[in-house]
């Protein structure tokens, strides 16, 4: 009754071998997925660390009312910086990384489709990052915003680091077009066989999605940079107003990749928190097929939202009504998958890993953004709120509360494949405890200085009534959250030296790429069993209930 | 916007606490049940039976697309109509005031009265006030919470608002959107008045400035005129004609200076004439190195345009 083992094809080109291991070269030589994922995950540690202590410079300088710690210059840099690692250099290639390593893993793949272009598109994007860094040493970082304004974005009123923003973005954007490509045709062409559309596990399906949707969305960014790149270099003028340009142009252009953009930061977090719910409640998702549509529906609406951030721009009511309209439905696509998750929690055997942990942190935190975020969708309210610290707090609940937890949600799920060792639980749930009151405490006092009247960006502001008070507060939250990120990387060094090893399968888990071993082989898998449903492993495990019976009978 | 001063902010307020509690309803329910069900459906230590599985429920789905659903066009249909309350289009109308976004300072020009002022922006209480928006140079937002919503001021655009304010009174806010070195100094005050208080104000204000009292103050004149500052500064009456900087006719009559930095006092008027970058970094008024003796004559004729 059981089918044969599925033999898996060598593949044919000549990989890099571990037993001629050469140390550093062979990382840089690397064009194993694996590898690439480990360093794109590295990578985006290392601007995790840059783009967090530039927070903590800034909080310090917003920690009391007109504070002279940095100077305005300085701080303009800095939170600039901050916002432009995070987004592109910091949570892009953390799920890019999580993508490439597990996509093959998880399809019962050996490699990506494209293993060279993999190596190309992860270079690509760190010296992209590393670029955008660059422009400390000269006249000055990027001082415009991650969302970088026209016509403040031009020489005129702006460092030459804008010039290392454009050239950054554009490489940092090949690579990630370059693994967007390489994770769609993965998927697309060499998943296991018996692995259909309806068997692959709910990450894989949300990187799917999330690839094409880096495909539709990075053009629009690439010409808004390369027309304000020929605007400072070439004295061009698609932004100049005075002579004929349009200064909303580039917010068009640039929201029309940004809101996709926040779509893709948060869809493959989806994909890990739909993976963690079923493992850690023992019961297959509640609602597969939901869980899918929604995320399609999320990509397809996400490009008819873009002037939701461009509400106090004066573009008419029927041009507002209509992204109002727009704005609010794609809420329920994102709304309705909290439910499919609870759903998936309801009756379970509920195990409370550190993974776990962060897993339901995220359903309320993200609720929580998520709801911040309908308000600026109903026009009024965004009139009111846009551009103040409510959208600080808004953003953070949803790129930390949703995104960030998703990746450590990730990390404590994933790290005993990818090390062969577990991370400490104990040390874990210090971290977690540490970083999600820290995290509320910075940021929920925000949407009150929003409403207060604090506008975003300012490097300082007057001694008005309870602002030094929240501002403190907030700052002592961050410095928290520093906190628990030293306990996180003491972990980590800890387990990589003497964790706990893992085993092939350490929680008890579904999918392929635990039947891998931990870490897994330079060539993946030998052999594979049947898969006759999203949840093989159980299958295999537990044959007299297995998945697709129910399902076929 | 949580003391809401004009029809306009009362309007938004009204409908930020309909969603607030909405949202606080959704909230309740999704962190109950995940409490609940982390209480009840935690494994026991040792029990290792499998849980039923739960594929889906059509049931279920209906519910959970259909209440967001109604929630959502609810909330659209009260955007509809609040948002053609807030703001009824502006095409033949007159503007009562124009407002000129620089970096980083508001400019306000009264049409038909000649007055122009600068960062305290003068307001009548009691009817609908348009104001157009417009920049010298990058995007600005106006934002006074009190007074209802933003409206951006963008180059090569004109944009309007509409403002009815209820009550007499002192408004502060700030520009919202960033526009460089100096965004957190480009503070707002609104100064809302009656209508005979609001045209006592205009008639005062369109007068052209005092002529210097004294010696010293004659020679602060003496002074500006030297040292070109009429180049980027207007004082009615006078030869200086810029309108790169603020208007300074009546400066003493404003409570502060530099957008919000600072008191307006002979004292800190000295220290900004002293070294203009160090007090506001970045700002367009170059340092002029004024000897000691030209400084205090500048600041005793400045202090006297009331």
């Amino acid at each position: 009754m059981m089918k044969q083992w599925t033999h898996i094809p060598e593949p044919e080109e000549q990989l890099p071998d571990a037993a001629t291991e050469r140390g550093l070269l062979m990382w840089l030589s690397s064009v194993d997925h694996k590898q690439l994922g480990i360093m794109y995950l590295l990578a985006s540690l290392l601007f995790f660390l840059l783009g967090g202590l530039l927070v903590l410079f800034m909080r310090t300088q917003l920690a009391i009312a007109e504070n002279d710690f940095l100077s305005p210059e300085v701080y303009n840099q800095f939170f600039t910086m901050h916002g432009t690692t995070m987004i592109f250099f910091v949570l892009t290639p953390a799920f890019l990384g999580m993508g490439v390593y597990l996509v093959p893993l998880m399809i019962g793949a050996n490699e990506m489709a494209f293993p060279r272009l993999n190596a190309f598109s992860f270079w690509m994007a760190l010296f992209g990052g590393l670029l955008l860094y660059f422009s400390f040493l000269t006249e000055g970082a990027p001082d415009a915003g991650w969302f970088n304004y026209a016509p403040l974005n031009e020489s005129n009123y702006s460092t030459e680091g804008i010039h290392y923003y454009c050239m950054g973005l554009l490489l940092g954007g090949i690579g990630t077009v370059g693994t967007a490509i390489n994770l769609i045709v993965t998927i697309l062409h060499m998943r296991v066989p018996g692995m259909g559309y309806r068997q692959m596990p709910l990450f894989v399906w949300m990187m799917l999605v999330t690839a094409f949707l880096i495909l539709a969305a990075f053009p629009s960014l690439n010409a808004a940079l390369a027309m304000l790149l020929l605007d400072r270099l070439l004295h061009a003028h698609f932004f100049v107003t005075a002579n004929g340009g349009s200064a909303l142009l580039w917010q068009h252009l640039f929201w029309l990749f940004g809101h996709p953009e926040v779509y893709i930061l948060i869809l493959p977090a989806f994909g890990i928190f739909s993976e963690v719910f079923q493992v850690f409640s023992r019961k297959p998702i509640f609602g597969y097929g939901f869980v899918v549509a929604s995320g399609i529906a999320i990509a397809l609406l996400a490009f008819g939202v873009w002037v939701h951030h461009m509400f106090t721009t004066g573009l008419g009511n029927t041009v507002n009504a209509f992204f109002a309209a727009s704005s609010l439905l794609i809420g329920v696509p994102t709304g309705v998958k909290i439910f499919n998750w609870l759903g998936t929690m309801y009756k379970g055997s509920i195990r409370l890993s550190v993974s776990m942990l962060f897993a339901v942190a995220f359903l309320i935190e993200f609720t929580i953004g998520g709801l911040s975020g309908i308000s600026f969708a109903i026009v009024p309210i965004d009139w009111q709120l846009t551009d103040s610290y409510y959208v600080v707090a808004h953003l953070h609940f949803v790129f930390v509360g949703g995104s960030l937890f998703g990746v450590f949600s990730g990390l404590f799920y994933w790290f005993p494949k990818m090390s062969g060792r577990m991370l400490s639980e104990r040390l874990g749930r210090w971290f977690f405890w540490l970083f999600v009151i820290g995290f509320n405490l910075t940021f929920l006092i925000q949407h009150v200085l929003g409403m207060m009247g604090m506008p975003r960006r300012v490097y300082t502001y007057p001694q008005l009534p309870y602002f030094t008070l929240f501002n403190f507060l907030s700052t002592a939250g961050a410095f928290i959250m520093a906190l628990a990120v030293l306990t996180l990387l003491y972990n980590i060094w800890r387990s990589l030296r003497k964790g706990e090893p893992a085993g092939a399968d350490p929680w008890d888990a579904y999918t392929l790429e635990w039947h891998a071993a931990a870490p897994p082989l330079l060539k993946n898998f030998e052999r594979l069993p049947p898969v006759r449903s999203a949840r093989p492993l159980f299958d295999l495990k537990h044959p007299e209930q297995a998945d697709w019976k129910k399902q076929e009978g | 916007m949580l003391t809401p001063a004009s029809e306009q902010a009362e309007r938004i307020a009204t409908l930020t606490n309909y969603f607030f509690v909405a949202a606080a309803a959704i909230l309740l329910v999704v962190t109950l049940l995940t409490i609940i069900f982390l209480v009840k459906y935690r494994a026991k230590p040792g029990d290792n039976t499998l849980p039923p599985k739960i594929f889906r429920s059509r049931k279920a789905e209906l519910f959970i697309v259909g209440i967001p659903l109604a929630l959502v066009s609810f909330f659209f249909v009260l955007t509809l109509r609040d948002m053609r309350a807030l703001e009824p289009g502006a095409d033949t109308q007159h503007p009562d005031v124009i407002i000129t976004g620089h970096q980083w300072w508001w400019q306000a020009d009264y049409p038909g009265t000649g007055v122009v002022a600068a960062n305290e922006i003068h307001l009548p209480v009691g009817r609908k006030v348009l104001m157009r928006l417009r920049s010298a140079d990058v995007i600005h937002d106006w934002w006074v919470p009190e007074l209802g919503n933003k409206m951006d001021l963008i180059p090569g655009r004109s944009n309007h608002l509409w403002l009815t304010i209820r009550k007499p009174g002192v408004y502060e806010g700030a520009c919202s959107e960033f526009c460089g070195q100096q965004h957190a100094w480009m503070r707002i005050r609104v100064v809302a008045q009656t209508e005979s208080e609001y045209k006592a104000w205009l008639a005062a204000h369109a007068a052209p400035a005092i002529a210097p009292a004294g010696e010293l103050a004659q020679r602060g004149a003496t002074v500006f005129q030297e040292k070109t500052c009429g180049n980027c500064h207007r004082i009615a009456g006078t030869e200086a004609k810029g309108d790169a900087g603020p208007d300074l006719t009546h400066l003493s009559s404003r409570k502060t200076l530099l957008a919000g930095l600072m008191d307006n006092t002979a004292p800190n008027l000295g220290r900004w004439l002293n070294h203009p970058q160090q007090i506001k970094p970045g700002a367009y008024m170059p340092d002029f190195l004024l000897k000691p003796s030209e400084r205090e004559a500048l600041v005793a004729y400045l202090v006297q345009l009331k």
